[in-house]
């Protein structure tokens, strides 16, 4: 069979593009798309490569030298490239630490409010009526409340800390993948090669998760990609509240919080995490945007 | 329906189904009979047209008898086995089904190889991948497809290749009927002749049965062997299709068969417009449903429902033609 399928490619020079490349191809024509492409690709490098990348701990406090400014600025020096906070800890090296966390972050709520999204919609798509309603009014009670104040009672519940801002996170991000998914899975639900998979005996748990769902990834891949954002987002805001990352984390929400009485005396220690929330955030998003419109099934040529 | 020697392979006998609509908060829930009454026998090697205008119950017909949808009233049965849910498992491999438009109904994101063996995948879990691949390949030859289209997407090919797929995955499992729901009525008139040739040439092969659902007469008077003329969920006219298309009984058959374009044009046609609507399903005239509509029309008919009956083929009409 194989030998079948290798001699039927050799002989038909198909241009088909893969999928993949077709996709690039979309995806390409956005140029704030591929900016953020980049910029997340530089931020997941830094997070994997944190260790060899900075050059101190970012927890070893240098008495030495607190509050030092940034190197182009007067009383800076390569030492401290982006200067020191209060307890003489090295900015750069916790910054590119505290990307780790962010993506840690991103990653962890992601899979996690995806995931279980993704299983509530699909329930409720297939479900009966009396389940759907049950389910989707839950989500709409979790969503009239303002996101983060809904992951701050979480935290004040469970206690502050880094993996519980994650679970509140992800908790308050979940019912928009269930949205979502349900909305995609009525839709196609009803098509005619879903009927079909049916009348070829199909049962409902095939139906699913190998039939309907694949025809619904693409909607739910750019909510991924956006609601990393979000996630890095909250985490940062939980943080700055102190019911996040706990003080010696180099979190970025965290370090916010802890420079905030110095923001007159020394700008860069409030300046550069602020503008790494930023940079990474507004990436993430237009990568977000670019991932619609090379996804949208609307927007295909071909 | 003389020559068929052999049983029935579908027995329907005065199906019906209902559904039950609206009831939200504030309305009380409606019933509407989509098909009500309806009976027929299928034989293997003949087919049996449903034709009518849309909304008459035709494709409710076709998913009762493919299993989608249990009726809510009559009895049904395949291959001699009474098709009630429980036993829905085991004759989902005697009845497959074609639908109209084959843009949705085929997967996109599987290639047609996939398409084709997912039928066996889940019925036939004994069954090696490369038996598999290979039943595939011999049905995509069966039915016109180069053995190259096998690693395709179906967004690769045209309409009238997409049938093609449909045809030959609703064939996988080697049923005994094959619903065909509207089949051609989304291709080019040049395709269309080229799926019913294929269609009645597999028929001839492999002594299938075919429910052909369908609204345009000139196709039906192309593949049918008997006719069921609907009109709002219940059968008005039955017969063979030679009886039917030379002596319609009922008028509105006369009406269908009046509207269909003959290419004869020194032929004298004396074409009948119905004035109105089609009523709606969820509030039937008690008499006759097609009373407010017919031309005949009588007292009677506005409050007596006929019934279907009469020689040489059976019309629901008090006053038939001829």
């Amino acid at each position: 069979m194989a030998d079948a399928s290798s001699q039927i490619a050799s002989t038909v020079p198909t241009s088909r593009p893969g999928r993949l490349s077709e996709f690039w191809r979309y995806f390409k024509e956005n140029r704030g798309a591929v900016i953020g492409l980049y910029i997340f690709a530089a931020f997941v490098l830094i997070a994997l490569g944190a260790d060899i990348l900075a050059p101190y701990d970012p927890t070893a406090q240098n008495r030495a030298a607190t509050l030092v400014p940034p190197v182009w600025q007067e009383g800076g020096s390569w030492s401290f490239p982006l200067g020191t906070d209060p307890l003489g800890r090295d900015m750069l090296s916790r910054l590119l630490h505290g990307a780790r966390y962010s993506f840690f972050v991103g990653i962890v709520v992601v899979v996690v409010a995806s995931f279980g999204g993704i299983l509530i919609g699909l329930v409720a798509g297939f479900a009966p009526r009396w389940l759907d309603t049950i389910i989707m009014r839950l989500m709409d009670i979790i969503l009239a409340f303002p996101s983060l104040l809904l992951a701050l009672v979480l935290v004040a519940i469970l206690g502050p800390s880094l993996t519980n801002a994650m679970i509140a996170i992800a908790l308050v991000l979940q019912p928009h993948y269930v949205r979502l998914t349900r909305a995609s899975v009525i839709n196609e639900r009803t098509k005619d090669y879903v009927t079909s998979a049916r009348v070829a005996g199909a049962g409902r748990l095939r139906l699913m998760f190998i039939t309907v769902l694949p025809n619904c990834l693409a909607p739910i891949i750019v909510q991924a990609a956006l609601s990393f954002s979000t996630a890095i987002l909250d985490a940062a805001a939980l943080g700055f509240l102190g019911m996040g990352a706990q003080p010696p984390t180099p979190e970025w929400g965290t370090m916010l919080a802890e420079a905030r009485e110095f923001i007159l005396r020394a700008w860069w220690v409030v300046t550069f995490p602020g503008l790494a929330i930023l940079v990474t955030v507004l990436a993430i998003n237009l990568m977000g945007d670019g991932l619609r419109d090379a996804l949208d099934p609307k927007l295909k040529r071909s | 329906m003389t020559g068929t020697a052999s049983e029935p392979v579908v027995v329907a006998k005065a199906l019906g189904r209902d559904y039950s609509v609206g009831g939200g908060l504030f309305s009380r829930p409606a019933t509407v009979r989509a098909v009500a009454g309806t009976s027929f026998e299928l034989y293997p090697g003949r087919t049996l047209a449903v034709v009518g205008e849309s909304g008459c119950g035709k494709s409710t017909l076709a998913r009762m008898v493919t299993l989608i949808e249990e009726p809510t009233a009559g009895a049904l049965s395949i291959d001699g086995h009474a098709a009630i849910p429980a036993n829905w498992a085991g004759l989902r491999e005697s009845v497959q089904i074609v639908f109209q438009d084959p843009y949705g109904s085929l997967n996109l994101r599987q290639r047609v190889g996939a398409i084709l063996e997912e039928p066996l995948k889940i019925n036939r879990k004994d069954m090696s991948a490369s038996a598999r691949a290979e039943k595939a390949r011999e049905m995509m030859r069966l039915v016109g497809l180069r053995p190259e289209h096998y690693d395709r997407y179906p967004h690769m090919f045209s309409g009238g290749q997409r049938q093609r797929i449909a045809v030959a995955r609703a064939l996988m499992l080697e049923p005994k009927v094959l619903v065909l729901d509207e089949p051609v009525s989304a291709l080019d008139l040049s395709i269309q002749s080229q799926i019913l040739n294929l269609l009645l040439d597999l028929q001839e092969r492999l002594g299938l049965a075919y429910l052909f659902i369908s609204h345009d007469l000139s196709v039906v008077r192309h593949v049918a062997d008997d006719l069921i003329v609907m009109y709002l969920g219940r059968p008005v006219e039955t017969g063979p299709k030679d009886a039917v298309f030379a002596a319609p009984r009922h008028p509105y058959t006369k009406a269908l068969l009046s509207a269909t374009p003959s290419a004869d044009p020194a032929g004298r046609r004396e074409r009948i417009k119905l004035e109105g609507e089609l009523p709606s399903p969820l509030a039937v005239p008690p008499g006759c449903p097609f009373a407010p509509r017919c031309w005949k029309a009588q007292p009677r008919c506005r409050a007596e429902r006929p019934e279907l009956q009469g020689a040489p083929h059976p019309a629901a009409c008090f006053f038939p033609e001829a």
